[in-house]
């Protein structure tokens, strides 16, 4: 395991220079995720117009991978609905786990976390933005639309 | 002097060097590594003499409650306290300050009544009262940090009040290193009629103690931290307190007589040891105390303090480093942050290195916020560390700065 699998060009650019980086002021979706064994704490708000995801914004401090990782996943997730999100989510997990696959077509930059399966104690820095976005998701799939679209 | 082969001692250094990746182990603080002697030690004793204590009229069962309760005796020498029966095995320093909280606080705290802790206590030592405050009512107070990371013993003054009931503060901390001065702080706590706690889980493995000179009413301990096996420490409590006090869990051996509705219990230590103890981990941690009695533990203590404020002065000299610990009274624990790596990649970056360190919060959250940080990275010393293990330190975290160094936004590559 090398260290410049972990901490790659995109992976330093995006932690050095995060993008979405702030709150949304009126969310449809937002949630907070904690990593206890870190201290990482990142909070992840979402704005939802008509079924897709209009934009996505991080905040919080944790380390490169927990901050690069979010940048890069609210980058992913806007004009996605929230089932095509959590289908990226999965596939995310699978990746970081090490699974087998061509991830590079739907998980764009994401792919320069890949390396992060190699260092098994750092893959919860790499999911912590991901479930808490997928922990911003109401359980009821009614909820997940988008109400205002419904009143038109 | 410390003899300069200690490392031998310790079988897992000559393991991972045989495996072609040495290990330099700075994370002691956490737990320290086993000396072949413990290792030893609860081979022979699951080989040999494993029986229930207590309970068995048989010799093997006679052998092993003789070897628990020597094991006693050696811890009570060991932080001189006045009789092995004032010292009750448990898991660890949390299960004993749990011991505290419950068998002593629920049943003596009262709505209004205050505890006195401190900015620097571990989880350990607020948890357990935060428990007690939600059954309770009592209230916490703190005493104060000051700038060089040791505490202001004015403000504990300060908070005293007719309605302290105890000051609990730890000896040393598990994150800046500093030595409080606890022998005057339970003075203080006396005079006002407060009983006092001492966490000791970061100084019983790094200096002599003593709790009668301190005068504490309660010392707790973990025996995983000064190289004895996990899943057993120890409490000390002053005896007639210990005999008014309630019992912590009910079970086996804690008991006189039982009866279908009612029981009364066994006398202290035992009454607050129910069901069958660690006693593989009693003895092994007896074998860790014969080790460091044999090394003295004042020389553990000097050369540790040596070593850190060398190990304080190399790191002091990487651009960008912070480093939490007081001028004067630091152990062997060196805290620190560097500008732009946070400490969970400053770990990965040493892991890679073969250096073990510990970043994070290291249980002391409200400390952290003390401190204005999210968390820290811990390099935490001891016997068998050396100048050599802060040269690989100092050398990747030099790395780590490098690889972390500010540089200008990439042109986006989509």
């Amino acid at each position: 395991m090398s260290l410049n699998d972990l901490f790659t060009e995109i992976i330093l650019d995006h932690y050095q220079h995060p993008h979405n980086h702030g709150v949304i002021g009126k969310p449809t979706f937002s949630s907070r995720g904690f990593n206890e064994s870190c201290g990482d704490d990142i909070q992840v708000s979402l704005l939802l117009q008509n079924g897709v995801i209009a934009d996505a914004k991080f905040s919080g401090a944790g380390c490169s991978i927990s901050q690069a990782s979010a940048s890069i996943m609210t980058d992913l997730v806007k004009g996605k609905s929230v089932d095509e999100a959590k289908k990226l989510a999965e596939k995310f997990y699978e990746m970081v786990k090490g699974n087998e696959g061509d991830f590079g077509e739907e998980l764009g930059d994401a792919v320069a976390l890949q390396g992060v399966s190699k260092f098994p104690v750092r893959v919860k820095c790499a999911t912590l933005a991901w479930h808490t976005l997928e922990e911003s998701f109401p359980k009821d799939p009614d909820l997940r639309r988008d109400k205002s679209a419904d009143k038109k | 002097m410390m003899r300069n082969d200690i490392k031998k001692d310790f079988p897992i250094f000559a393991k991972w060097e045989s495996m072609g990746k040495p290990l330099i182990y700075l994370d002691s603080a956490a737990t320290t590594q086993k000396p072949q002697h413990v290792i030893s030690t609860l081979d022979e004793y699951y080989s040999k003499f494993n029986a229930n204590v207590h309970r068995g009229n048989y010799e093997l069962s006679q052998l092993a409650t003789d070897m628990y309760e020597e094991a006693r005796t050696k811890v009570a020498h060991f932080i001189n306290a006045p009789k092995p029966e004032s010292i009750i095995f448990t898991r660890n320093a949390t299960e004993s300050l749990n011991l505290i909280a419950y068998a002593w606080g629920l049943n003596n705290l009262h709505k209004g009544d205050e505890i006195i802790l401190s900015e620097m206590e571990h989880h350990s030592n607020l948890v357990p009262w935060h428990i007690i405050s939600r059954h309770t009512g009592i209230v916490l107070k703190f005493i104060k940090l000051n700038s060089d990371f040791q505490l202001d013993l004015e403000s504990l003054k300060q908070n005293l009040s007719p309605r302290t009931k105890a000051v609990s503060v730890v000896h040393v901390s598990n994150v800046l290193g500093t030595i409080n001065p606890v022998k005057e702080i339970v003075r203080i706590a006396h005079e006002a009629g407060a009983i006092a706690i001492i966490d000791g889980a970061q100084s019983a493995p790094h200096m002599p103690v003593d709790v009668q000179d301190i005068g504490c009413d309660f010392y707790a301990f973990s025996g995983h931290k000064m190289c004895g096996p996990t899943g057993i420490g120890g409490l000390y409590g002053r005896y007639e307190l210990l005999e008014e006090m309630e019992p912590f869990l009910g079970g086996g051996e804690m008991i006189n007589e039982v009866f279908p509705t009612t029981s009364n219990y066994a006398k202290p230590p035992y009454k607050f040891e129910a069901g069958t103890p660690d006693i593989a981990g009693a003895i092994g941690l007896k074998a860790a105390i014969e080790y460091l009695e044999k090394i003295g533990m004042q020389n553990v203590e000097d050369y540790e303090i040596e070593l850190g404020n060398h190990a304080a002065k190399r790191l002091g000299s990487i651009e960008g480093i912070h480093i939490f610990r007081p001028r004067t009274t630091g152990t062997g624990v060196v805290s620190f942050t560097i500008d732009n790596v946070h400490p969970h990649d400053i770990s990965t970056i040493l892991d890679s290195a073969g250096v073990a360190i510990r970043a994070g919060h290291h249980c002391a959250q409200p400390l952290m916020r003390k401190l204005q940080v999210q968390s820290t990275a811990r390099a935490s010393f001891y016997i068998y560390n050396d100048e050599s293990d802060v040269e690989v330190l100092a050398g990747a975290l030099e790395k780590a700065a490098a690889i972390f160094k500010p540089r200008k936004k990439a042109d986006v590559v989509k």
